[in-house]
Formats: C-alpha cells, structure tokens, sequence
C-alpha cells in the first residue's frame, strides 16, 4: 500500500471574476523512502497540490479528490481535529521563505518546542533536550544558544535549517519540502538539499521535493512528475524521464538545461507563459507553445497514456505513440 | 536596550522645553497682565501695581521670566492656585488618582472588548458579524461622547434607575481617601456597601470613555489580524498541526497587536481630552473636571500648571509605549 | 480629445471602486442630503432659529401626547422652534468644519512642504513644534486656547484648526520627501523650475490623495472638538444654533424633555459619521494598497 496515495485531485478558487482552477486532475503515489520531485515553472500548481493535500488550503479555495489516503486513511473525511493529529506528525512540510515562515515574535527553539508539545512527541521533561537535538541533527553549531535567537537573528541558510528540524520534530513518516533552496544563496542551496536528502535516508521516511530546478531533479529524485498550468503532464522514473522525456514540455525543460545545451551559441528557452487564469487555450494546455502541435492538439484536451507510474499527457509523445 | 531608552530620554528634553515654552506663551497671552487680573475690578494704586511686578518679576524681559519659569517648573513649583490659595501641583496630586482610576477602567473596558470582537471580525470577514461590527465601530469612532454620556444617564440613571448620575461613590459612606483610588479605598476599608456604590458610579463613565477608543481597537485589530493571517508563519503554524485557537491567539494575534499596542499608547492622549468631557457629565472629581472649573473661575495657575502636568504625563506615557513597543516587537529590540 | 477621455475612465473606474463600498456610499449619502439641507436652510426652517414663542415653553415633538405640528421636533426652554435650530445647525457645523479644514490644509500644507524642501534648522524647527502640539491631549489644548482669547465661535474654530495642524504638516512633509526622490522632481529642477513652483505645481499635486483623505476625516474631528467647545461653553454662544451649544443649554432640562438633548446630539452624530464613512471610503479608493 502505498503511503500518500493521490488521485484526480483538483483545487478550485472562486472570485469576483469567477472559478479558478488551480491544480487539476493530478494524481500522486509516494512509498515509504521514496523521493518524489514535482517539477514546473512558477504558477503550474505544484506547491497548491501539497499543499491541499496538508490541509491547508485556506477558504475560499476548494479540494476536491477520488482518493485522498495517507497511510490508508482517507483525509477528506477526517475532522480537523483528527486531520490536525496527522499534519505536523506524520505529514510535515518545509516553505519556500524560511524567513517569513517563521514567526517573528518566538525564539526558534520555543517553535520547535511548540511542534513536540503539540504532538505530545517527547515528555514534557525531554522537550528542551530534544530541541538541542534537533538543532544539532540539522547543523546548526552551538544548538543549546542557538534556540533562544529569534528568526530576524539568524540566516536565511540557518532558518532553513531550523524549518526542516521543525518539520522532522516529531519523525515524520512523509516530509514534503516546497522549493527549499530557491530563497536561499546558491552556496548555502547545495548544503540544505543534501541535508534533506541524508536525513530521508537515515529516518526513511518519504520525501517530495517540489522544484523548479531540473539540476536538483537529476540529483535526488527517484521519480519526477512533471506539472504544467495545475495539470501533471508526465510522471516517470528520474533516469527515463531524463534518457526519453515523452511529453514535449519535459524535453524542452531539459533543453534549457545548461548541462544540455553545451556547444550551442544560445540556451534554448520556451517561447510564451504559463497559462493565467483568463488565457485558458482549448484542447492541450500546452499546445501555444508547443512546436508539435496539430489540429488535434488545439481541438481536444488529451488524457494520461500509459501505466501508472510512466505516463504522459500528450496526443503527440516523444519516441513513439503510447 | 538601555543606549536606546537612554537617547529616547535625550529626545524628551527638547520637547519638555517647547511644552514649557508654550505653557509659558499661552498664559502671556490673556489680555493684561496676571497681577491685574487677580486684582479684577477692585484697582490698585500703581505704586503698589510696580511694587508687585517686581516682586513676582513681571518687570523682567521675557527670556528672563522664561528662564525663571522653567527653574520653577523643574524644582515641582506650579504656584498656588488663585481660588483656593493650594499649591497646584498638592492639588493635582489629590485629583488625579480618579482620573487614572477612569482612564484604566476605561482602556481595559476597550482592550478586553474590542480586541477580541476585532479578532473575530477578521477570522469572519464578509460574514453578517463583520459588516455589523465594523458598522457599530465606526459609528463608535463618531460618537459625541458628551451627548453620549448624558443620553446613557438618561437612559440608565434616569429611567430605568439603573445607576448612579454623578460622583464617585455614593454620599452614604465614607471612605478614607488612602489611596485615592476610590476602588481600592472601599477594599481596603472592607466595606462592601461601598464597593458596589463605587463600582456601579464607575460603569457608565468608563462605557462612555471607553466608546471611542473601543471602537479604534476593534478596527485596528481586525485590519492588523487580516493582514497577518496571510503571512507564511500563520501557514506554518497550521502546518504544525496546532488547533485553531492556539493559530488564531498564539500565532497571528500576537503579531497582530504589534500595530495595536500603539494605537493603545497613542490613544492615552485622546483618552485624557475625552476624561474632560466624561468628567464634567458625571461630575466625576479628576483632573479634566479641575481644569473646566479653572477656566470658569479664571484660575490661571491652575489652568497652566494643569496642562502642563498633563502634558508631561503624555511624554512619559508615550516614552513606556515605545519602551513596551521595543518588548512587544523583537525585531526591533537592541 | 484622449486626454478628457482617460480622465472620464480613471473618475469611472475610482466610482466603481468607491461604490463597492456600501458604507461609503451611504457616507456620500448623509453628506449630500447634508448639504442640501444646509444650503436650503432659509426654505426648509419653518421659523427663525432664535424666534421665541413664550407660549410653547419645552413643546413636545409631533409624536407624543402635547406634540405640534407646527414645531415637528418640539420646542426647547425658551420656545424656539427644535427642527429649525438643528436645520441652522447644519449650516453652522458645515461652515465650521470647511473653515477649519481650509485653514488647517492651507497653513499645515504649506508648513509641511516648507520643512520638506527647505529641511536643516527650519526643519527641525517646524517638526519639533508639531512635537510639542502632539504632546497635548488635542481637546485639551484647544480649550487653553479658547480660555486664553476668550470663548466664542471663531476663536474656537481657531483653536480647532491649531490643534489639527500637525497632521497636515506631518502628512504632507511625509509626502513630499518621498516626491522629492522622484526622476521627475528632479527632472522639473533640472529644467530650471523655480523651488516654489517646484513646491505647489510639481510636488504639491502628487502627494494630494492623502491630504484629501485626511482633509475628508479633519472635518469630522473638526465638527466634533467645536461642538465639545459649545457643549462646555467655550464655542458658540447662544442664542447662536450650535449643536453644542444646544446640549449646553439643554442640561438642565434632560429629566424633563429629552428631546431638546437627543436630537442636537443625534444631528452630531449623523454628521460627524457621514463624513468618517466617505473618508474612509475615499482612502480604500485612492489607495489600493490599504485595501483588503
């Protein structure tokens, strides 16, 4: 069975101006020690997936899911009492902004605290020794004056750290980190990847990576979901997905790689934006920007071809119908 | 901490000065000078006129008599009040102690109300609770307090003889003046009586008092709260599991009342111009009260040494707001 | 020909933006039925505001038992006609708060902008003073005043508009160094204007939104400190209809006639939140980033 099992989850907000759909039809499977990357530019709806998946889409947005299951219990029909006892413990998860994801008013290591308390994770004796722990666990020097700073004290690398301690306060069984590095210095950005990765290994717990970074993807996925405008366009093995993309999205995300597009006099870009919410074009989302795109494409939305695990949401794959 | 408590300090002095000074022009400009007015219609041989000048150095020039007042006004002299011949620094001492008692009662009134109705405005925004509250508060911040206080009376004292019309505790006891707080008086002298007499006086001039500013907290704390409940630790903290109460409280209220906590701090000011209207409604012996009736009976030093007392009271409250502010908001602590 | 047509869209899309405020709406509402009231006060008033009839001491309004028509609101302690003194009233709290505000956007907008673009000793001269002001409970300060020239309506409204300076001078200075910053001052300088035209031409209508937004909420305060002067006997003086002045008459009168303490007040009230709703409605409009 499978640890977070995700399907047709769709996430809807309603304005003035009408509905919205933020994310739509993606599915998600994740195992036990398995490391999952959701990829996509700014504005696909990979960050909005998780993050209805935790429960913390805020009104007036709206989660909609065949299946919602974590560890086989289904989180849509739990109360927020009994979801409350799952998020934060079992399911835990890193922000983008380590240094607005703090509260300002709280030294870090009461925040820490905080999360332990919550869970009843450590006696209430052992909640100070525990943070100290924790701080040294996620390589923060001098853990024991470290936790009396405040979040403005500290470096953005060093909040980070503090985030993820917090996250795995209470041994989460599935640990989502939503772009980690981006608003960190590209220095520190490699330290706190790797320190995620290692800390995976070593509590073997589940990890979905969300990136925009198809480096970071090569480096620690097992397997990739690419998402494009809230829709996931293709799922695969990181090595397939990198050695035969299928969805012509991944391929020209590839290309712009640097690594790739070494010997050519420029670096390939993808001509046009993400759609935003009144350019919807019909039939494949894609196609505007897609160099092969027909009749068909522009007519009819295509669906997922292919098994579970590698598919693609395309009427024209690479390497060969599906 | 202590450097920047020790230059806001430094701050003060130029201001105290242009406080004085003011105090100081104001009263050099009621027609004539103090000595004829105390005189008033009775006159005065101008040899005696000149002898007097002299002696309270009105003969002086002006930088000098400045100078002169600040001496005073620095070593606690505020002169004698003209009517009752006190010293006006003894007799502010023995009013204020009601005002304050009004004033806290009155803040705490707004505090412990409007905060928590303003929290829930926000947690409910766009429901019929919000539109309602925010309707109520800014009617509240349009009150005229002095029609407000006196239908209140009309309403509760006069026809459904509720409460008390004026004074600070019934005629029928007596309470030794201790502490000046007449609250803490009748717990000390263990007199039940008048425990309730003074509390039930002190209701409807601290609901009167406490109308406006409520209605600002309220405002302001649902403003604040809104934005706040956007911010990613709020996000965080959900993340954690935390119930809402403890988000809500814990988490975004607490850094809602940053901006609060001086809206409270600067509403001291406003708080002790209304305390003057409150107090001649209701009678109510403080400060603002004193200075009506100073005015009535041309009392000058008292007028004066009054508003300057207040005032300082206001610098030195505004000092504990930035000093509270830099506790609330760790950022900014040094 | 473009450019009345982008003023017709900004003005429509600043209404449509006004109007989603429903309290703001009602705001402009109260105003307007204010201001026609007290520009048509000479037709609307059925009698003289100071008219004494000895024959209809403390009349009731129409409503209870000994009510009139011919006075719909009653009569106050000397016979004079309630609805007719409240429809003066109008007048007089319009005229004192525009008088006010003009004085005090005037002499604050110009000191604020003299601070700004001369800066140094006059600087720190003039924001010092707004130091030592602010330090005084504003009420309390323009009852000084008023108890030093001696109590009457214009030199409360003196006193009224010294005490709300500050905010204009603060506000408009404020406003004005960030201005300052700007490519196009700098352009304008270098095109060799002169510093006062720099001041009321260039600057000046750049940093207008917020004046006016304060300027729309002075009047309220300005309405409300003049009517607590005429309530402590420091305004207006009767028989002068102030609506302050009317409570203060009205006082020893409550037990027996609450109508002559109920309806000045009311009008206060009414007035006073009339012109807090559209303020506020204006500043959400002028200023989307305050808006939620």
């Amino acid at each position: 069975m499978a640890l977070l099992e995700v399907r047709n989850l769709a996430v809807e907000f309603t304005s003035s101006r009408g509905r919205f759909r933020a994310v739509d039809g993606v599915d998600v499977t994740i195992d036990s020690g398995d490391v999952l990357c959701i990829v996509g530019e700014s504005g696909s709806g990979k960050s909005v997936s998780m993050l209805a998946a935790m429960g913390l889409i805020a009104w007036p947005g709206k989660v909609t899911a065949d299946v919602l299951r974590f560890d086989g219990t289904d989180l849509l029909s739990l109360t927020p009492a009994q979801r409350r006892k799952v998020v934060g413990k079992d399911i835990a998860m890193v922000f983008q902004e380590p240094m607005t994801s703090l509260n300002p008013c709280y030294p870090v290591g009461w925040q820490i605290a905080e999360a332990l308390r919550a869970h009843h994770a450590v006696p209430s004796s052992k909640v100070r020794d525990r943070v100290v722990e924790l701080l040294d666990h996620v390589g923060i020097p001098d853990p024991g004056r470290r936790m009396n700073n405040f979040p403005h004290q500290m470096s953005g690398g060093m909040n980070q750290r503090v985030m993820i301690a917090m996250a795995i306060s209470c041994n989460p069984r599935l640990l989502i980190a939503d772009e980690p590095t981006t608003a960190l210095d590209v220095t520190i950005q490699k330290q706190i990847l790797d320190l995620l990765v290692d800390l995976q290994k070593k509590h073997g717990m589940a990890l979905v990576l969300i990136t925009h970074d198809m480096g970071v993807v090569a480096e620690t996925a097992h397997r990739v979901q690419v998402m494009y405008a809230g829709q996931m366009v293709e799922e695969a093995a990181t090595e397939t997905l990198f050695a035969a993309p299928r969805h012509p999205y991944t391929a020209a995300l590839l290309d712009a790689l640097p690594e790739r597009a070494m010997g050519r006099a420029r670096l390939p870009t993808i001509p046009g934006v993400v759609p935003g919410i009144d350019d919807r074009p019909t039939g494949c989302l894609f196609n505007p920007r897609c160099g092969l795109a027909d009749a068909l494409c522009s007519s009819t939305a295509p669906g997922l071809s292919g098994e579970v695990g590698a598919r693609a949401r395309c009427h024209r794959p690479l390497g060969g119908a599906a | 901490m202590l450097r920047y408590l020790l230059r806001r300090i430094m701050l003060i002095i130029p201001t105290f000065v242009g406080v004085t000074l003011l105090s100081f022009t104001l009263i050099h400009l009621v027609p004539g000078d103090p000595i004829e007015a105390r005189v008033g219609e009775r006159g005065i041989a101008p040899e005696r006129l000149a002898q007097l000048r002299a002696e309270m150095g009105y003969d002086q020039p002006m930088w000098k008599q400045f100078l002169d007042y600040e001496r005073q006004v620095v070593s606690g002299d505020l002169g004698l009040s003209t009517v009752t011949h006190q010293p006006v620094w003894h007799e502010f001492l023995s009013l204020f102690p009601a005002t304050i008692e009004l004033s806290v009662c009155a803040v705490s009134f707004a505090v412990l109300i409007g905060i928590p109705l303003g929290m829930i405005a926000a947690l409910r925004r766009g429901t019929a609770f919000d539109f309602g509250l925010m309707g109520a508060s800014v009617t509240g911040a349009s009150m005229p307090i002095f029609w407000w206080g006196l239908m209140m009376i009309l309403v509760f004292s006069v026809s459904l003889g509720w409460t008390p019309v004026s004074g600070r505790v019934s005629d029928m006891y007596f309470v030794e003046p201790w502490s000046g707080f007449m609250l803490l008086d009748c717990w000390w002298s263990d007199d039940e009586g008048a425990c309730r007499s003074a509390a039930s006086h002190l209701i409807l001039p601290t609901i009167v008092l406490g109308t406006i500013p409520l209605a600002n907290f309220a405002r302001m704390t649902r403003s604040s709260m809104l934005e706040v409940l956007g911010e990613d630790y709020v996000r965080t903290a959900r993340a954690k599991g935390l119930s809402d109460v403890r988000v809500n409280v814990v988490h975004a209220l607490r850094n809602a009342l940053i901006p609060v906590a001086t809206v409270i701090g600067l509403s001291i000011g406003g708080l002790l111009g209304g305390a003057i209207l409150t107090e001649t409604i209701f009678a109510w012996p403080g400060v603002g009260h004193w200075i009506i009736e100073s005015i009535q009976a041309r009392d000058y030093p008292v007028l004066q040494g009054g508003t300057l007392l207040i005032a300082i009271i206001v610098i030195g409250v505004n000092l504990g707001v930035d000093v509270m502010y830099s506790v609330l908001n760790p950022r900014i602590r040094r | 020909m473009s450019g009345t047509l982008t003023t017709g869209a900004r003005l429509g899309a600043f209404w449509r933006s006004f109007a989603e405020n429903r309290g703001a709406v009602f705001g402009l509402l109260l105003m307007v039925v204010l201001i026609v009231v007290a520009a048509l006060a000479d037709v609307l008033a059925l009698h003289s505001p100071i008219e004494q009839y000895r024959d209809h001491f403390l009349t009731p309004p129409v409503w209870e038992a000994d009510g009139m028509w011919r006075f719909p609101l009653g009569t106050d302690d000397v016979g004079r006609d309630m609805l007719s003194r409240l429809i003066n009233g109008a007048r007089l709290s319009l005229m004192i708060g525009f008088s006010v505000v003009a004085a005090a956007l005037l002499t604050g907008t110009t000191l604020g902008l003299t601070a700004a673009f001369v800066g140094g000793a006059v600087d720190t001269l003039i924001m010092r003073m707004v130091d030592v002001i602010l330090v005084f409970p504003s009420l309390l300060l323009a009852i000084v005043v008023v108890a030093i020239l001696g109590p009457g309506m214009f030199n409360a409204m003196l006193a009224v508009a010294v005490v709300t300076l500050p905010g204009y001078i603060r506000l408009s200075r404020a406003s004005a160094l960030v201005e300052l910053n700007r490519d196009y001052v700098t352009a304008t300088r270098a095109a060799g204007a002169s510093t006062l035209r720099l001041m009321f031409d260039t600057v000046l209508p750049n940093c207008m939104a917020p004046l006016i937004v304060h300027a729309t909420l002075g009047f309220s305060t300005a309405i409300l400190d003049a009517a607590a002067l005429g309530f402590l006997g420091l305004g207006a003086q009767p028989p002068t209809p102030e609506w302050g002045t009317m409570l203060a008459g009205a006082l020893q009168y409550y037990q027996r006639a609450w109508w002559v303490l109920a309806f000045p007040g009311f009008a206060i009230l009414v007035t006073v939140l009339g012109f807090n709703l559209f303020g506020d409605g204006l500043r959400d409009a002028l200023d989307p980033k305050l808006k939620r």
